[in-house]
């Protein structure tokens, strides 16, 4: 081994504490990419495979009832490769053993063999027998929250027929990867199901012989969708089509989505933010070894050491460094990025999963690591080297201070020495310190923006759960009805109060600009469904004109006062002309709203009900329950507190593995900030604080140095910790606004004050590690040795 | 001669250091008394001792045997915290390489010893002493090495210290700076009578002292009463 490799490696060991405190920060960088690109590249690999060979539909259309001879002019239109329609229907399903009824999604499979599109991954048992009554296939994930399998029974109500249903099978589908029931938020696998039966038997059940309610369509390669749908929509209007869409609006397709756009946001944002900090602790750590190392550099080129083997020598130490970083970011990457896929496993119904281990990312990873740290190192080494021998071997002209300004002046002659040593330490490496802030600003940011969700999903909670939607249940009529069926929900034991909602599929323009949109209408007096204005005060209907959810008005550009144009797409397609006469805050879905007789008034076909929101006691749950399971009339219902309950579980549960790992790449960071900065004080100023000691200082005099700048870094970043965080936040409230959901943007005080909590102890412990290394400063040796 | 008071009575003073595998015997029983406003001279060639005699007895270090009593102290028994305010209430210090603070100016440099002590004076008053009324808000680097010197001379007394330690203090510099720093301390050992120890390899410097201490193997070899005491501008140097 060459000489120098040797002085590398007891350099190395010599700085191994500082060494490993940056390589933790890059490991921390490597990390997070291996961990987001992985995740996502698998998420992605693994949909996409699913979707081709399950045959996921690309155009989704429902209608009120289409003759089959329908399917071929579908067929016919220009791009379309595949069409399948089919029978849907909801179902309020009975489970023995489970007092509150679930609400179960039935689709039909052809009478024999098996749909041209959204295939069926059968996991266990087999398909409907064709002709045998009675059989159905179950999904996955309410069959395993039920335990049941091939051969497990239960009930269902279909379209106001009690059915008595034998599982032959149970099945997943590229069309219900994220299962997720009508008026719920999240999947709640005991209480929704997809079933499928065969379409017969369906047909005759729903009234649907030789037609159809439902149909998908599979487009050829660079079709473009929109032609399509609008074509689509114009063969379904006479049919009560209610407008075709696209994966985009696909339930399920679109959760996706949401998660992989946010693996990419992390993989674009996080990791750069460890790249940099790691190439700016080397970079100090780099500058303070040269700066002791300047005389055997001199030393060195004088002995006949070329400028680069010199330079050669400092960038393998870094690269060891950032090796050392590699490598631990490999291993924690790769075991996070499985963690990670496994448990969108849980969460998303995939029938296999494609780890997708792309070696290119790693390269990468590496790559610019290794860059990040030799650029680091590069500035302090280069300006060492160029320095000629003999001028090199020479030490270092001792640091310059110049008086400060005035004000200044004025300033330090309240404070003590001691003080005015750390202030005039810290300002002399103005870039430095400010770099160092900067550090442990990202730190606190980085918390700030994990944080703050609690705030803002209790926010969230706070308004949908209590607030607007306080009924208890809400129950979805099979098909609209006549006002007789509220009274009858009324009647249902235990009720004390109901609300009617009427549901009206439209198509909304204003100018060029349209959104297709399902209109509620709702009794302008509801106590128990409530609609907020903007400032979340309780608004009531006005008895005619439209209010709008502020993401529909935005979409569609219109304010109160505008007058926008109103197409119903049910029940013959005719056009109105209605005022916008408020706006209004809604965190789910995409609202527009109208007094429920106003709109009977619209749609000119008498007065229809959806459903019903309904109060009721509490002590006679088990009665209403029955009674909903027997009720004809009733296709699903959602329960508020069941809701709730699976909401904030699902919530707590992702929300509190993200917290923990930032709360570690946070530490991570503060410690490799603070104890650096920490470790490189010392050293420069190891001299001046012996020098202290001899003047009489006690230990926890000297310290205070030390420390009072450590402290004075912390603070100026905590401020400017929250700054960064803040809106980093409000990025990730833009970057989960969808059509599904969208997350207030409320940062609490708290989340402000957890963070620095964190980032304050992490900065603590690594300040006292260094200030226990106040006691062994050598006195002697420093008297005797010039700096 | 006989109204003498001893400051320090040092006896049989032993240092004994390992590093590694080496034993090096600093000090063998080294004893030596400094009388009260006196100004002694140590001399002695390189590893002699001196240095670490002067560490013991200014409380930097310990000794591994012996005793040195300062008035009722004894050092020799006294922990860190004791040492530290040993040096904080009596000791002032001047080394070869100034050791001062780059931050801060020279007044500052000064005032950072009088925030401490119970009976300074004024920092100003301390640099006049030293002829640096001058350059009292001048930071370390952009002064000669003789000024930094008289800095830290002016650092060393500012807290009216009992004793006035000196190591090397003219190690640094050519002779024309050398005198004016000797001329600076012979004036504070006059005028304020602080008891004054110099440690110096440099022979001519002893003519300045009342008492002279040789060192060779760490031990005082001999003691020497200087009768005729002569200027710095007058050292041949």
């Amino acid at each position: 081994m060459r000489v120098l490799d040797k002085k590398l490696i007891r350099d190395f060991k010599r700085l191994w504490a500082q060494s490993l405190a940056v390589s933790l920060v890059l490991a921390c960088g490597v990390a997070t990419l291996i961990l987001a690109v992985g995740a996502y590249r698998s998420l992605d690999e693994t949909r996409n495979a699913y979707y081709e060979r399950y045959r996921f539909a690309h155009l989704f259309a429902s209608v009120e009832r289409a003759p089959d001879a329908l399917s071929s002019r579908i067929a016919a239109i220009n791009g379309v490769a595949g069409v399948q329609t089919r029978v849907t229907q909801f179902a309020l399903l009975d489970v023995t053993g489970m007092a509150e009824p679930a609400t179960g999604q039935i689709f039909s499979l052809p009478d024999y063999g098996v749909p041209r599109l959204n295939l069926l991954f059968l996991r266990s048992g087999r398909l409907p027998e064709p002709g045998r009554r009675g059989e159905v296939v179950v999904s996955e994930s309410f069959a395993s929250a039920h335990g049941f399998m091939a051969g497990s029974e239960l009930h269902a109500t279909i379209a106001g027929n009690r059915v008595a249903m034998h599982i032959t099978g149970v099945a997943l589908s590229p069309e219900f990867i994220y299962a997720v029931g009508p008026g719920d938020i999240v999947p709640d696998d005991k209480r929704f199901a997809v079933l499928w039966m065969r379409r017969g038997e369906l047909a005759a059940l729903s009234d649907l012989e030789d037609a159809f309610n439902s149909v998908s369509l599979s487009l050829l390669p660079g079709t473009n969708s929109g032609a399509v749908i609008e074509h689509l929509d114009q063969l379904l209007a006479p049919y009560g089509g209610t407008g075709a869409f696209d994966r985009d609006d696909q339930i399920s397709h679109a959760f996706l989505d949401t998660e992989l756009t946010q693996l990419r946001g992390m993989a674009m944002v996080v990791p750069p933010i460890f790249l940099a900090i790691s190439a700016f602790l080397i970079n100090m750590i780099l500058a303070r070894l040269v700066a002791l190392e300047r005389e055997q550099i001199g030393l060195l080129k004088a002995l006949g050491y070329g400028r680069w083997a010199v330079v050669m020598h400092y960038v393998k130490l870094v690269l060891v460094i950032a090796l050392v970083g590699i490598l631990i970011g490999f291993a924690v990457g790769t075991w996070l990025g499985n963690g990670l896929t496994r448990l969108y496993a849980e969460f998303y119904r995939f029938p296999f999963l494609i780890f997708q281990r792309s070696p290119d990312i790693y390269v990468l990873a590496a790559l610019v690591s290794m860059g990040a740290a030799i650029a680091g190192a590069l500035k302090a080494v280069l300006a060492a080297t160029w320095l000629p021998p003999a001028v090199a071997m020479q030490p270092a002209p001792p640091p310059l201070y110049r008086r400060a300004s005035a004000v200044s002046q004025m300033l330090t002659g309240f404070l003590s020495q001691l003080t005015v040593m750390a202030l005039r330490h810290m300002t002399r490496w103005p870039m430095r310190a400010g770099l160092t802030i900067l550090g442990t600003a990202a730190a606190v940011s980085l918390l700030v923006t994990a944080l703050f969700s609690f705030g803002s999903i209790n926010f969230m909670i706070d308004t949908v759960f209590f607030r607007t939607d306080r009924q208890d249940v809400t129950i979805s009529f099979s098909q609209p009805l006549g006002p007789d069926a509220v009274l009858a929900a009324r009647r249902l034991p235990g009720v004390m109060a109901v609300e009617p909602f009427r549901a009206l599929q439209v198509e909304m323009s204003f100018g060029p600009r349209s959104r297709r949109i399902s209109v509620l209408g709702k009794s302008s007096t509801s106590r128990l469904s409530r609609l907020l204005d903007l400032d979340l005060d309780p608004v009531s209907l006005p008895p005619s004109g439209m209010v709008l959810s502020e993401r529909v008005a935005d979409q569609i550009e219109v304010r109160v006062g505008d007058i926008v144009q109103v197409k119903i797409l049910e029940e013959g397609a005719q056009i109105h002309n209605v005022a916008v006469t408020g706006i209004i805050q809604s965190y789910l879905g995409l609202g527009a709203y109208m007094d429920i007789d106003a709109l009977d008034n619209l749609s000119r076909v008498g007065p229809r009900r959806s459903g019903v929101y309904a109060e009721f006691d509490p002590a006679q749950a088990e009665d209403i329950f029955a009674a909903i399971k027997s009720m004809p009339a009733a296709a699903s219902i959602a329960l508020q507190s069941v809701s709730l309950q699976k909401f904030r579980d699902t919530i707590e549960e992702n929300i509190s593995i993200m917290t923990s790992i930032y709360v570690v790449l946070a530490g991570i960071i503060a410690f490799g900030v603070v104890y650096n900065s920490a470790r490189i004080q010392l050293s420069e100023r190891g001299r001046e604080l012996a020098s202290l000691r001899v003047l009489g200082f006690t230990r926890r005099e000297v310290s205070s140095v030390l420390v009072t700048e450590l402290v004075l870094i912390v603070l100026i970043a905590q401020p400017l910790g929250w700054g960064l965080g803040y809106g980093l936040s409000w990025l990730v409230v833009l970057g989960f606004q969808s059509d599904l959901f969208r997350i207030p943007f409320i940062v609490e005080p708290s989340a402000f004050g957890w963070s620095s909590v964190a980032v304050l102890s992490a900065a603590a412990i690594s300040a006292l590690i260094v200030v226990r290394r106040v006691r062994s400063l050598d006195m002697i040796q420093v008297l005797k040795t010039r700096e | 001669m006989s109204t003498l008071t001893p400051v320090f009575v040092i006896k049989d003073l032993t240092k004994i250091y390992q590093t590694g595998d080496v034993i090096i015997h600093a000090l063998r029983g080294a004893s030596a008394t400094f009388y009260e406003g006196e100004l002694a001279v140590m001399l002695g060639p390189s590893g002699s001792g001196k240095s670490t005699f002067l560490n013991i007895v200014g409380g930097l270090d310990t000794a591994s045997s012996g005793t040195a009593r300062f008035g009722d102290l004894e050092l020799t028994s006294c922990n860190e915290a004791a040492l530290t305010k040993f040096r904080r209430d009596h000791v002032g210090f001047v080394f070869q390489f100034y050791n001062l603070i780059p931050s801060l100016t020279a007044r500052e440099n000064v005032a950072l010893v009088t925030e401490i002590s119970r009976n300074p004076m004024k920092p100003e008053d301390a640099l006049s002493m030293v002829g640096l009324e001058d350059r009292m808000d001048h930071f370390p680097a952009q002064m000669s090495g003789g000024e930094q010197q008289r800095v830290a001379m002016a650092r060393a007394i500012a807290k009216n210290p009992d004793v006035l330690l000196c190591d090397e203090p003219t190690g640094a510099l050519d002779s024309k700076t050398g005198r004016v720093v000797l001329e600076a301390l012979t004036r504070i050992n006059d005028e304020l009578g602080t008891t004054t120890a110099i440690i110096t390899h440099n022979a001519v410097i002893r003519n300045l002292a009342h008492r002279t201490f040789y060192f060779a193997d760490g031990e005082v070899v001999r003691e020497e009463i200087n009768k005729k005491r002569i200027k710095p501008k007058d050292l041949d140097w």
